[in-house]
């Protein structure tokens, strides 16, 4: 119970965040609330919205947020043996699946509670983070320059603090490190969004060098809880 | 704008329902478990470093990279998230405040 309203008031905390930052970085209020509505995964809704606030064209934040997203593929490879899902209850599960739901589909010691867990942290979540939206992108409308508020520190900030869960190892902490890296060497000479997209390469360099080094012997590895 | 919306928005329900669909021993290959593992960290590490040091395609160091740094003195105190952030926010805010 403490845990469900932890999760509710982070919740509601960070979409109002979303929505204002959303709204005062080009977005309208309309294309704030359909972002959390349809894509309803925070970490890749901030990344579009920052790589377009940051002069970055619509579509690189998009793919930028695309990759980000295929962090619930993940998710759901884990999810789907334990829900036992078919026909429409999959197709809602889907939009559903995000690191709360999952995290609270794993929890239970009975696999048979898993399927509650799911959807009535996912549906919570769901209805949280819309209003929350909402109320920040009607907010964003008033409140004028993020700036003033130091709302463009909060997004590297809240990136930060999902990333930090995940460097559990050397290799996660080098390839963040190295990623940051790269990006930063990028920024003058590519368009913005770019150097972000980028680093995906680091990612897939480095695991690929990882899975060589260790054959199949597989170190149990993060999964951040937050969205 | 419409048309990133839209495409984030099928791209990303199209991603969580493969992963609800896709038989689950495409995981069984470490290379593509490390590299699924990867690519989040990677692509945050790589966000936190533009969105706190960049502007448009300048490298800039501000008031945002000491909101950040003291966002991580708070992680590394083990506040909880939102206090993180919001440690980051008022940081940046009251130097831009002080130094107007």
């Amino acid at each position: 119970m403490a845990d469900s309203l932890g999760v509710g008031l982070a919740t509601g905390a960070y979409g109002v965040s979303f929505g204002a930052i959303a709204v005062t970085s080009g977005f309208s209020v309309w294309q704030t609330c359909a972002l959390s509505l349809l894509v309803f995964t925070g970490a890749s809704q901030f990344a579009l919205v920052g790589v377009v606030a940051a002069g970055g064209a619509p579509l690189s934040g998009a793919v930028t947020a695309l990759m980000l997203g295929s962090r619930n593929t993940l998710y759901g490879l884990k999810v789907a043996s334990l829900l036992r899902l078919g026909g429409t209850r999959r197709l809602v599960a889907a939009q559903l699946l995000i690191d709360e739901s999952t995290a609270m589909a794993l929890k239970p010691a009975d696999r048979r509670d898993a399927p509650l867990g799911f959807f009535t942290t996912g549906a919570a979540v769901f209805v949280l983070w819309n209003v929350a939206t909402a109320v920040g992108a009607l907010a964003g409308d008033v409140i004028g320059d993020p700036a003033a508020y130091g709302l463009d520190a909060a997004v590297p900030a809240a990136f930060l603090a999902l990333v930090w869960p995940q460097l559990t190892g050397l290799n996660a902490r080098m390839t963040a490190v190295a990623a940051a890296a790269l990006a930063l060497v990028l920024v003058p000479v590519t368009r913005p969004g770019v150097p972000v997209i980028a680093a995906a390469g680091v990612a897939m360099l480095s695991g690929a060098l990882a899975a060589r080094r260790s054959g199949t012997a597989d170190e149990p590895s993060g999964t951040g809880v937050a969205s | 704008m419409w048309t990133a919306v839209l495409v984030t928005a099928l791209g990303c329900y199209l991603l969580k329902l493969a992963g609800l669909s896709v038989p689950e021993t495409v995981l069984d290959r470490p290379v593509v478990r490390r590299i699924a593992d990867l690519i989040p960290v990677a692509l945050l590490g790589a966000l936190v470093a533009v969105q706190a040091l960049s502007t448009g395609q300048d490298l800039t160091v501000d008031a945002r990279l000491a909101g950040v740094g003291a966002g991580l003195v708070a992680l590394l105190l083990k506040a909880p998230f939102l206090v993180v952030v919001a440690v980051a926010a008022v940081t940046t805010a009251l130097l831009r405040l002080a130094t107007g």
